[in-house]
């Protein structure tokens, strides 16, 4: 491995530095959901706002996203040291933690919904749910990927030596996990005290 | 970018130091501190300074896990640089959006 | 490795048939696929640019009805824009960016096909629009609300470009990985050719301003197709938010076609001039700050629209101020040429037809910049003839130029000269002819976007529509003599040898056309313009002198060769994981679940197929002297 890297102009792994760039990439992607979200904080056409989000219930799925982030970087460590078999332990540890979190999500749009916010409600409503929706989808992809990163490492595609493919995918779930960070308060608890 | 980037990046690529099991436990302690007394501002009146210790707080856990999950304090500068070149680029870009949407939509005195 | 044989087998490994190009990974092919498919969309494109004019060329002619009048502009725009300049520019880069820099493939060979594969599919389902209910109306910027209603049939537009914008992200991070990490020994940022530090500067610009498009068409999606208020003024929705969204990627993107050929400008001009670049320094960092600056400028288009006095003056301000950086290069592109000998090659009057032209289209885009110059301007056929003259008489005579320079470096032949001349004083005359007046008939009220010719701006009016459908004619033959040119040149060109144009940089240090590991050794660069100083020295006046002969040849015998080259394998999975691209647009398009269901299974079963394929030469971390890793594209696009 670290013969591969010093082949490369500046020693890095191509892989890594791909991700990193992308990654750098995804805040533009995600600011432009949160500026539409910010415009219409209180564009509800009359329907429900800000108020109905149900913080103590956004706060748990919150932290439970905030903790799969130890568990992957544990994952990455157990790799790492080629100890496959705890980090297939931690790999599916973060992706359950996801499931809970995409759980909640899908709860949390049903309440809504039954509660009169809608896609299609009012351009607040459209910015929240797109805007989060985004981000679940970004979860899941994660999650696939830790299933399929667990699946290859029992075939032998992923061997003991190869923790950079873990780090990799670790690098987008922590990602995601720092936009969340950034979602839980400019989303939720901010506008509930400003506006709410 | 110069040519002496080259050589900085090459010298900082090697891993030096990697936090124990032990240090990413303590540091989900601290996060999840942080993000208890992000959730109290819901609970007790703040006042004024309740938006902006949220922020705080917010800059403070995206930080940390920024630079300990994603190791970027122990890894080249050239990944910061694309993370935080992305994360400024879309800041400024779109604070001056919202900026000239506020103005256009308030009432004029 | 005990496996490796059995992958072999396993990974389609022939390079000939049709099958060698559909799972092709080499860039020199992938670059020549995007060539010929540039051509077929640039033949489309010119098909509808010459409709438009016919309907221009009198007044209250109804040639084409309204509605087919509006589909054909919008395609033009969207087909010259996103199938024609980008994916003309991604060929150069495809082909030439590992050559130049000395590398023996990109960092990520399969999502290089990838990149390919949506670029054509994303093209086919734009074109399938016409059978499918009519093609796009909305014109190339897709104003909301104007394009979520379903009249304007934008639905193709939003999910066809977001294809598109699927490509150029990842070849965006491809290109910046390879570009940064994959240099030949000693070749550091300022021995770059400026192609390809014109080439980071664009990928940055794709790689920040994509994901912008990519949520004002997600956005401009959920309005269209499920009922979303984005942009819907009846219940509080701001359509002004679209035109912000739209632009801060539109106006990085004016710099994404523009760029590119500047750097090809800038490697072909020292040629011809027998001379360094002159101020390469200050080429590297104008184009550098024109990618800075070019984030902050956007609202420059919506002068118009309701941004307030404050921005109209920051934004006029800031767009006068890009002017610099681009004076400074064309300076430096005048001052390359000054003192030198120049040849005029074909290549070589492209290159100058470029710099002239791009100077009018530059100084016509001054006058925008100036609010109540602009307030006049605004949607007339004065701003048609400013984009023309930056991107036909800039961006196109460039990436010409570049086709006329580097082909004898993919076919090993040379286009003739003398067509070659022919096709540039009648593509000159031709451009011109067409867009030169339109400044006029802008200026007389010529409105844009808009089917028929109205009879009360005047015979005047009339007059210059007519010439410019008469540049149309000219462009039309001139275009033919470059095809016929280019098609027999081919096979019948004469024998180009290593290096035809006397040539500075890397790519000419191997044979023509390149072996497919591109350099038997890879080569250790020491200077800026590596392959003149193969060939030059220079005496006490500076004057330089030949030095003997052979020196400038990539001589590396059997013995003297790397031992090893890894060649990625060929993969169809790129192309198999690709096709998922069409249940998933007209999935989204009909709102059909099945078919979106069906596309989404196809893309993970492609997306595992790709993880799991085997290697030919083991895995990736096992072969300590790889330079080429494996992609493990773990990255999802969106």
């Amino acid at each position: 491995m670290a013969a591969d890297v010093q082949a490369t102009t500046l020693g890095l792994d191509h892989r890594k530095l791909a991700m990193w760039t992308f990654l750098g990439s995804e805040f533009l992607f995600f600011g432009a959901f949160v500026s539409a979200y910010l415009l219409y904080i209180t564009t509800t056409a009359g329907g429900p706002g800000v108020e109905i989000f149900d913080i103590p219930f956004t706060s748990i799925s919150s932290f439970v996203l905030l903790m799969s982030s130890l568990t992957m970087v544990l994952a990455h460590n157990s790799h790492a040291r080629g100890d496959l078999r705890r980090m297939r332990l931690w790999i599916l540890a973060t992706a359950g933690q996801g499931a809970v979190f995409l759980g909640g999500q899908v709860y949390e749009f049903t309440t809504f919904y039954n509660e009169g916010l809608n896609l299609t409600q009012s351009p607040f409503a459209s910015s929240f749910f797109v805007l989060t929706g985004f981000h679940g989808l970004h979860v899941f992809v994660g999650i696939l990927m830790l299933l399929s990163l667990y699946a290859l490492s029992l075939t032998g595609k992923v061997k003991a030596n190869q923790d950079v493919k873990t780090e990799m995918i670790g690098l987008y779930w922590h990602f995601v996990d720092i936009i969340w960070v950034v979602i839980f308060t400019v989303v939720y608890l901010i506008p509930e005290i400003a506006v709410g | 970018m110069s040519a002496s980037d080259t050589q900085d990046a090459q010298t900082d690529a090697s891993h030096g130091h990697h936090p124990t099991p032990r240090e990413y436990v303590n540091i989900a302690i601290m996060l999840a501190i942080l993000t208890a007394l992000e959730v109290s501002t819901y609970f007790v009146d703040f006042g004024s300074i309740a938006i902006p210790l949220l922020v705080i707080l917010m800059v403070i856990k995206f930080v940390m896990v920024v630079s300990f999950f994603m190791h970027l304090k122990f890894d080249s500068k050239l990944f910061g640089r694309m993370l935080y070149g992305g994360l400024f680029l879309a800041l400024l870009l779109y604070a001056a959006t919202l900026v000239i949407l506020f103005f256009e939509r308030a009432p004029v005195v | 490795m005990s496996t490796a044989t059995d992958a072999k087998a396993l990974r389609p490994a022939s390079d000939k048939g049709l099958l060698s190009w559909l799972g092709t990974t080499d860039h020199k092919r992938i670059g020549v696929m995007y060539f010929f498919t540039t051509l077929v969309f640039f033949t489309l494109g010119g098909t509808e640019s010459g409709l438009i004019r016919a309907q221009l060329v009198q007044a209250e002619q109804n040639l084409l009805t309204e509605e087919i009048y509006n589909q054909v502009f919008t395609m033009h725009g969207i087909t010259m824009v996103f199938l024609v300049v980008m994916p003309l520019s991604a060929a150069f880069f495809n082909y030439l960016i590992p050559l130049m820099i000395g590398a023996r493939d990109v960092a990520f060979p399969r999502l290089n096909a990838f990149s390919y594969w949506v670029y054509l599919f994303g093209g086919i389902f734009l074109y399938s629009s016409f059978l499918l209910g009519g093609a796009p109306n909305g014109s190339w910027v897709g104003y909301a609300p104007l394009a979520s209603d379903s009249v304007s049939n934008m639905g193709f537009y939003a999910i066809g470009i977001q294809i598109l914008g699927i490509s150029s992200l990842a070849a965006a991070v491809n290109f910046i990985v390879t570009i940064l990490n994959m240099r030949a020994p000693g070749m550091t940022f300022m021995r770059m050719p400026v192609f390809i530090w014109m080439s980071l500067v664009t990928n940055f610009l794709l790689l920040f301003a994509i994901p912008v498009i990519a949520v004002a068409l997600f956005m401009l999606q959920f309005d269209t197709l499920f009922g979303a208020q984005f942009f819907q003024p009846g219940s509080g929705g701001d359509p002004i938010l679209y035109q912000h969204l739209f632009w801060l990627f539109g106006h990085p993107e004016v710099y994404i076609m523009i760029l590119p050929a500047m750097g090809i400008v800038s490697e072909i001009l020292p040629v011809g001039a027998k001379k360094p670049l002159f101020g390469y320094a200050a080429v590297v960092f104008a184009g550098a700050a024109i990618g800075f600056i070019g984030f902050g400028v956007w609202a420059h288009h919506m002068f118009t629209s309701a941004v307030g006095p404050v921005a109209r003056s920051a934004f006029a301000l800031s767009t006068m101020f890009i002017a610099v950086p681009t004076g400074i290069k064309i300076f430096n592109w005048v001052f390359t040429m000054w003192g030198g000998k120049l040849k005029f090659t074909t290549p070589m009057l492209f290159s100058i037809g470029f710099v002239s032209m791009f100077t009018i289209g530059g100084l016509s885009g001054v006058t925008h910049a100036i609010v109540p110059h602009n307030a006049q301007q605004h949607d007339t056929y004065y701003v048609v003839a400013h984009f023309h003259y930056v991107l036909f008489g800039g961006a196109l005579f460039g990436l010409i130029a570049g086709i006329y320079f580097w082909f004898p470096k993919v076919t090993g032949r040379m286009m003739s000269e003398k067509l070659g001349k022919v096709h540039f004083w009648t593509w000159l005359l031709g451009f011109n002819l067409t867009f030169g007046p339109m400044h006029m008939s802008g200026l007389l009220g010529q409105p844009r976007r808009t089917a028929v010719l109205p009879g009360e701006l005047g015979s005047t009016v009339e007059l210059y529509n007519l010439l410019s459908t008469a540049g149309v004619v000219v462009l039309t033959g001139s275009a033919l003599v470059f095809l016929y040119n280019l098609l027999t040149s081919i096979k019948r060109g004469e024998d180009a040898g290593l290096d035809p144009w006397d040539a500075r940089t890397l790519e000419w240090l191997t044979s023509s056309p390149p072996k497919h590991h591109n350099f038997d050794k890879i080569p250790t660069v020491t200077h800026r313009d590596e392959f003149w100083h193969r060939k030059y020295a220079e005496d006490e006046s500076g004057v330089p002198i030949a030095v003997p002969a052979g020196a400038s040849e990539d001589h590396a015998g059997e013995d003297d060769a790397d031992e090893h080259i890894h060649m990625p394998d060929n993969s169809l999975w790129p192309f198999i994981m690709c096709l998922a691209f069409f249940p998933l647009g007209y999935g989204l398009l009909f709102v059909n679940p099945w078919l979106l269901g069906l596309g989404l299974v196809w893309l993970v079963v492609g997306y595992f197929g790709w993880i799991v394929e085997p290697l030919a030469e083991g895995d990736d971390d096992d072969v300590p002297d790889e330079l080429h890793d494996r992609p493990m594209t773990g990255a999802p696009t969106h």
